[in-house]
């Protein structure tokens, strides 16, 4: 037999075949009838009725199915991968819906006039066109960056401690920046009310928010930047050491620019931290309606206060307008996440 | 050159003549009979990690050009031997040792010796290639500089003559920019050779370089090797015994009887590969356990 053989077809064999799809789907639709039939019959009420009895239907049929094709470790793990998949829709859900609210009530109020105008000369009730939120983005510009200036040093250099030099203290020091961590932010905001605002100041201003802020932001970057540090292999401190560098300069010359990048998300997600935060800002920032570029005197806007503001008045046009803000910070602390996000993988991939 | 060896032999009188006159044949050997400094002697080393006595006073004189293979089975302490020999020992938490490493015949653990001026002198290539990742296959090479604080006249003559020694120049050579990491493992190895070249060691440290590597890797370096053996010092760890028999002049035995490691046996490689004193030696290189 001469036959040509026909050239391999690029495949994926390891798929489910048209069948064992179907089957799939069949479960789901046995599921669904159960929960109707369950619900119509019983005294369940709700939609919540039917996902919880589509939910253990599903599991059950599954775990019937896959027992019956394949035995029970198979159907064991149907059963785990079902549970899996619910875990992962409970937790992400409520991410969605905030995103879905989020949106569906605050792009009304977004206008061109929003990032070009502030409050001073808008009154509660005026129409959503005018005014606009200006004065509290530069304002958490401001003092996030001033904060970020101040904590990036400690932060890293702390890690940095922990990390490389790992002295004595770095047990209690981590210790510490682990509770720190959990500080709840109006204690923060208390702390610098009293420890700079009253003995020193006397009046409110953007910088008190920043050093808040500040506080807030340093144990999660040098959290981040431990994890990020730690993951640097101990070979590449030791070829360094070991060409003759001092631990100063291996750190600086080696440890850290491998670890760039992580660095960098570390960063951001210190930003996003405190992007959000609303009680420090509330007690030591004082709150302006215009746009104020010093931070060290007189009251500054935030996002945050912003809406805090805007739902305190409580007017139809003012609850709109904490509904675009809140979408406008939602904006902002979403792009940083994504880049951090992005310049995390990126080193993965490296 | 002639005083120099002279000098050497002095230091090595307690030696076997025939070991002498083959340190001597190889330092003539020394292209453009540039000095090859002094060698570097283990005078009763011993180590612990955490109070676990691993390494039971070793005494081992090594040769101006020459390579010295250090063999036995795992945990005999032949790693923790050389990461003594560049106070890369005390690097590791909890390790203790005791002894004296001496270097140009200045004992390196006396206090007050910088300690990075002698791993600048005693380089040292590890297990698992370890090029830094921020850096570009160039940058790699001049690394030590930097770390050091050194200066350097002509850099990329250095890069090249240091890619060049380790085998790697004209495989890299248009390619300088790329990151280190875009190697293969035995040009990764390769270039961790030529970036401890670049800082002018006297003394190479090789904590097996080839473990990692296929056998077309391992032949480059061990090439790599014998080049760069007619200019400095290399002492090498292997568990590759023909690879002990390829590239050394002389050879070491280390054994752990569950105890710390000891030294067994040494001697010129092919009296250790072809008559052993010891039966324990002879027993490993031919293979009967190990």
């Amino acid at each position: 037999m001469s036959t040509v053989i026909a050239s391999p077809k690029p495949g994926k064999p390891w798929l489910a075949t048209p069948k064992q799809r179907l089957l799939g789907v069949g479960v789901y639709l046995a599921a669904a009838l159960v929960s109707f039939t369950l619900v119509a019959v019983s005294p369940l009420k709700g939609k919540l009725a039917y996902f919880v009895v589509f939910f253990f239907a599903s599991l059950v049929i599954d775990f019937a199915l896959s027992y019956v094709q394949r035995g029970i470790a198979s159907a064991k793990d149907a059963v785990a991968r079902g549970l899996v998949s619910v875990g992962m829709t409970l937790a992400v859900l409520p991410i969605f819906s905030i995103l879905f609210e989020v949106v569906k009530r605050g792009y009304k109020g977004l206008s061109f006039g929003l990032f070009t105008h502030d409050m001073s000369l808008t009154s509660v009730n005026d129409p959503l066109g005018n005014g606009g939120l200006i004065h509290a983005i530069t304002g958490t510009i401001i003092m996030v960056l001033m904060a970020l200036i101040v904590a990036m040093p400690i932060g890293i250099l702390t890690a940095v401690y922990l990390t490389e030099i790992r002295g004595k203290f770095a047990v209690p020091i981590k210790f510490l920046v682990q509770a720190m961590s959990g500080v709840p932010s109006i204690v923060a905001g208390l702390f610098i009310l009293s420890a700079y605002v009253y003995p020193i100041t006397g009046s409110l201003s953007g910088f008190a928010g920043s050093l808040a802020l500040m506080i807030l932001m340093i144990p999660t970057i040098a959290r981040t930047s431990e994890e990020v540090l730690l993951l640097i292999p101990n070979d590449l401190r030791e070829a360094g050491v070991a060409l003759g560098g001092t631990q100063w300069r291996t750190v600086a010359l080696v440890v850290v620019p491998a670890a760039k990048s992580g660095l960098v998300t570390a960063l951001i997600l210190g930003i996003a931290r405190v992007a959000g935060e609303t009680a420090p800002l509330v007690l030591l920032t004082g709150g302006g309606e215009k746009v104020n570029p010093n931070p060290f005197s007189g009251p500054m806007g935030s996002l945050p206060l912003y809406i805090w503001k805007c739902f305190g008045q409580g007017t139809e046009q003012s609850i709109a307008r904490a509904w675009s803000g809140i979408l406008v910070l939602l904006v902002i602390v979403l792009a940083l996440f994504t880049m951090a996000r992005f310049l995390s993988e990126r080193k993965v991939a490296k | 050159m002639t005083t120099e060896n002279e000098d050497n032999m002095d230091k090595t009188t307690t030696k076997p003549s025939s070991l002498s006159d083959v340190a001597a044949a190889k330092q003539k050997k020394a292209p453009g009979g540039q000095s090859l400094g002094v060698g570097l002697e283990a005078r009763g080393v011993h180590a612990w990690f955490s109070g676990k006595h691993v390494l039971d006073g070793i005494s081992l004189d090594f040769w101006s050009g020459t390579v010295t293979a250090l063999i036995g089975p795992s945990g005999c302490g032949k790693s923790t031997f050389i990461r003594t020999l560049n106070r890369m020992h005390e690097f590791i938490p909890g390790a203790q040792m005791a002894g004296e490493v001496l270097l140009d015949g200045k004992d390196i653990y006396e206090s007050g010796t910088d300690v990075t001026k002698i791993r600048l002198k005693v380089g040292m290539v590890f297990q698992k290639p370890n090029p830094f990742p921020s850096m570009t296959i160039a940058e790699n090479v001049l690394s030590g500089l930097k770390l050091a604080e050194l200066k350097v006249a002509d850099k990329d003559a250095l890069l090249e003559d240091c890619l060049e020694r380790a085998g790697l120049w004209s495989e890299v050579k248009d390619r300088l920019n790329a990151h280190g990491g875009s190697l293969s493992g035995g040009q990764q190895q390769r270039l961790c050779i030529a970036r401890s070249l670049a800082v002018k060691p006297q003394v190479l440290l090789m904590d097996e370089p080839c473990s990692a590597l296929d056998p077309g890797s391992t032949l480059k370096i061990e090439e790599t090797i014998s080049h760069l053996s007619s200019s400095m010092t290399i002492i090498i760890v292997t568990h590759n015994m023909q690879q002990a028999a390829r590239v050394s002049d002389y050879t070491a035995f280390f054994l752990s009887d569950g105890g710390p490691g000891s030294m067994i046996e040494v001697g010129p490689t092919s009296e250790i590969f072809s008559r052993p004193r010891d039966t324990r030696t002879e027993n490993y290189v031919t293979g009967r356990f190990g």
